[in-house]
């Protein structure tokens, strides 16, 4: 997900929240499909064999690594980790330990806490500012409104790299934020909007026009009816934004590096463990558990979110 | 003169706010941040619902659309424009006005070399995990563990690229061919008696074990998507043909591959894009080095490495511009879907 700033419709977003889970298959008799039946109808014991092939492909990297995180240091350098299996007690905690362990020199504690401290505030204000901006662009005439929601539609296709140099100068010489949490948030923020609100816009424009006009004749302001009505109403939108915006945060580089350097004061995981496969690379006891602690939150956040996702959707019953 | 008064506020803005040692320090900023943010909007939708009548709803939706249509404007259009700017002023980006930087970037072998990469990464990635990520929904659509089996493809969207650049060296881990191999690829050269290979070394072997890490992201991406648009084909439609005995393959060639049409277009043109940044793998990976550099590491390299702020610009710019013929065809591929 770090690298796509999806152009996609909410349509996409939700069915493919809806897919991955698989969880609320619809009851009633089984649909045929085209494709499936392709499938079978070439081969079935064939087609099984190559997609199990390509799911063992996809998985073997991660297993290997994930194998060498617990074994210890010298084996891991002396032998191959499949080798591993034959001795199931040589497993161990201790590269989670030093990988975690407060104080030590390849503590990657701190760096963990620092993403924590850069994706939460870097995931609730874009949504914030978004869902605003939306609900005006949708349904508040002010002039030069469509011209403007054009304009912030286009900016979807800058690349952030276009940005990034002017804007270091102006934290660090015009704001004084430079190498601060207060530059990474802000710079998300600016880069997650333009996709953001054009994403809770189309959200906002399906819903029944009579609901606002309802409230306004029950004398509501649009304060009130923004967060009493549509902000509930939004949950899916924002579960869907929210998730991107998550992922794309946590997992970021680019914008870490740039704006933040190596300190461990700012610094994210990523940085850090980028780093080190740059100046200790053969330090594989480091790297691997390096690499897993900064991947469980991600994965973790994204499975469980993707059921609540679902759920919304079914409740909300978003296009249809 | 607006940029005296942000100098102001820069010296007022005390260390504490900015930077924090310890976890109750961070935390504390953290949440500082949020309530700031908190306070400020709340002033500002107070100030909104005092305005009342037609003038004062117009001021409303000013108000309500104003922080982020300001934030991109000075965040992102005014960089941008800048940056624009940069890219004609030399290599240091502060000279006189030239195309020097442009003139550089299509002659110099070293560039070229570059833009020779990024063209493999945007032909390869998307249209080979497209591919797989096709084949293999096609393969498990409907089949037993589905769900289970589309997570194992999926899975590595959720990590970073950092993560996964991590994983794969691994995979490609050398050491000379008599000594136990610890890499699983060098590992299996060995063991059909091949020499062990240096993967990420030995051009141009090496950028295309690069892009294999993007595809192994990207393939989830498309599987998810055409695997949704797969199912959503009309069962009537699949009926009729199979009533008219229509051969499993034609089926897939003149039924199901027109009617998943606008989501191939938007899976290729989205995972193009995502490629013509790629930035984290060549990163992580290799640096740029022994010829693997494409045009977003090369934008950073020149930029904060190397000092040359105008070349680096003039390669920020490429991508923009590389990036806009992707977009138009998409809009253009949907208008004629609608």
């Amino acid at each position: 997900m770090s690298t796509l700033e999806p152009i996609a419709m909410p349509e996409k977003v939700s069915s493919e929240m809806e897919h991955t889970t698989g969880a609320p298959e619809k009851k009633g008799r089984r649909k045929k499909s085209a494709a499936g039946d392709a499938a079978r109808a070439i081969s079935s014991p064939w087609a099984s064999v190559a997609a199990i092939v390509i799911a063992v492909l996809w998985t073997i990297p991660t297993i290997g690594l994930l194998v060498t995180s617990f074994r210890e240091q010298r084996a891991i350098n002396t032998s191959g980790w499949w080798t591993s299996f034959s001795d199931p007690g040589a497993y161990t905690l201790e590269n989670y330990r030093q990988a975690l362990a407060p104080g030590s020199s390849a503590s990657l504690s701190q760096y963990f806490i620092n993403t924590i401290v850069i994706t939460i505030p870097a995931v609730l204000l874009p949504l914030f500012l978004a869902s605003l901006a939306a609900y005006a662009f949708a349904w508040m005439p002010f002039p030069g409104r469509d011209a403007l929601f054009v304009a912030v539609f286009a900016l979807q296709i800058v690349p952030l790299q276009v940005a990034l140099i002017p804007l270091l100068d102006i934290y660090v010489s015009r704001l004084g934020i430079g190498a601060s949490y207060w530059s990474v948030w802000l710079s998300h923020t600016i880069f997650a909007l333009p996709l953001a609100v054009f994403l809770i816009h189309n959200f906002m424009r399906e819903l029944p026009a009579e609901l606002m006009e309802a409230a306004r004749v029950d004398g509501a302001g649009h304060v009130t009816i923004f967060f009493r009505i549509l902000l509930p109403l939004l949950t899916p939108a924002l579960a869907a934004f929210g998730i991107f915006q998550f992922l794309w945060v946590w997992n970021d580089l680019l914008v870490s590096l740039v704006f933040l350097g190596g300190t461990p004061d700012v610094a994210p995981i990523t940085v850090r463990v980028a780093e080190l496969s740059g100046s200790r690379g053969s330090a594989w006891y480091l790297l691997s558990a390096g690499a897993f602690i900064s991947m469980i939150v991600p994965v973790a956040v994204f499975l469980a979110l993707q059921r609540y996702f679902v759920r919304g959707l079914l409740a909300g019953g978003l296009k249809g | 003169m607006t940029s005296h008064v942000l100098v102001g506020v820069a010296g007022a803005i005390p260390e504490p706010l900015l930077r924090a040692q310890s976890v109750a320090g961070k935390f504390f900023l953290m949440f500082f941040a949020i309530a700031l943010f908190a306070v400020v909007f709340g002033l500002v939708l107070l100030i909104a619902s005092l305005f009342k009548g037609k003038t004062g709803e117009r001021f409303q939706g000013v108000l309500f659309a104003g922080p982020a249509v300001l934030l991109l404007a000075v965040g992102l259009m005014y960089p941008a424009i800048l940056t624009i700017i940069q890219s004609f002023r030399g290599k240091s980006g502060e000279g006189s006005f030239s195309v020097e930087n442009y003139q550089q970037m299509f002659t110099e072998p070293e560039l070229l070399l570059v833009l020779r990469n990024t063209a493999i990464w945007v032909i390869l990635v998307p249209f080979i995990a497209t591919g797989v990520g096709l084949v293999y929904a096609i393969l498990i659509d409907r089949a037993r563990g589905e769900a289970f089996s589309k997570a194992l493809i999926f899975l590595p969207m959720a990590i970073s690229m950092v993560g996964a650049s991590i994983i794969w060296k691994f995979v490609y881990q050398y050491k000379q061919t008599s000594r136990p191999q610890i890499g699983l690829l060098n590992a299996i050269l060995k063991a059909l008696g091949f020499e062990t290979q240096q993967f990420l070394i030995n051009a141009p072997l090496n950028t295309f074990m690069l892009i294999i890490v993007m595809v192994w992201i990207q393939a989830g991406f498309a599987m998810t998507v055409l695997s949704a648009a797969i199912k959503a084909i009309p069962d009537e439609i699949l009926e009729a043909a199979k009533l008219d005995g229509v051969q499993a393959f034609k089926m897939f060639r003149f039924i199901t591959l027109p009617s998943i049409r606008p989501a191939l277009v938007v899976v290729i043109t989205t995972i193009g894009i995502g490629t013509l940044k790629v930035f984290d793998i060549v990163r992580t990976m290799t640096g740029g080095q022994f010829d693997t550099s494409v045009v977003a590491n090369e934008f950073y390299n020149q930029s904060f490495r190397y000092d040359a702020g105008g070349l680096g610009a003039a390669l920020a710019v490429l991508l923009f511009v590389l990036v806009i013929p992707i977009v138009v065809y998409n809009i253009f591929q949907m208008r004629k879907e609608a």
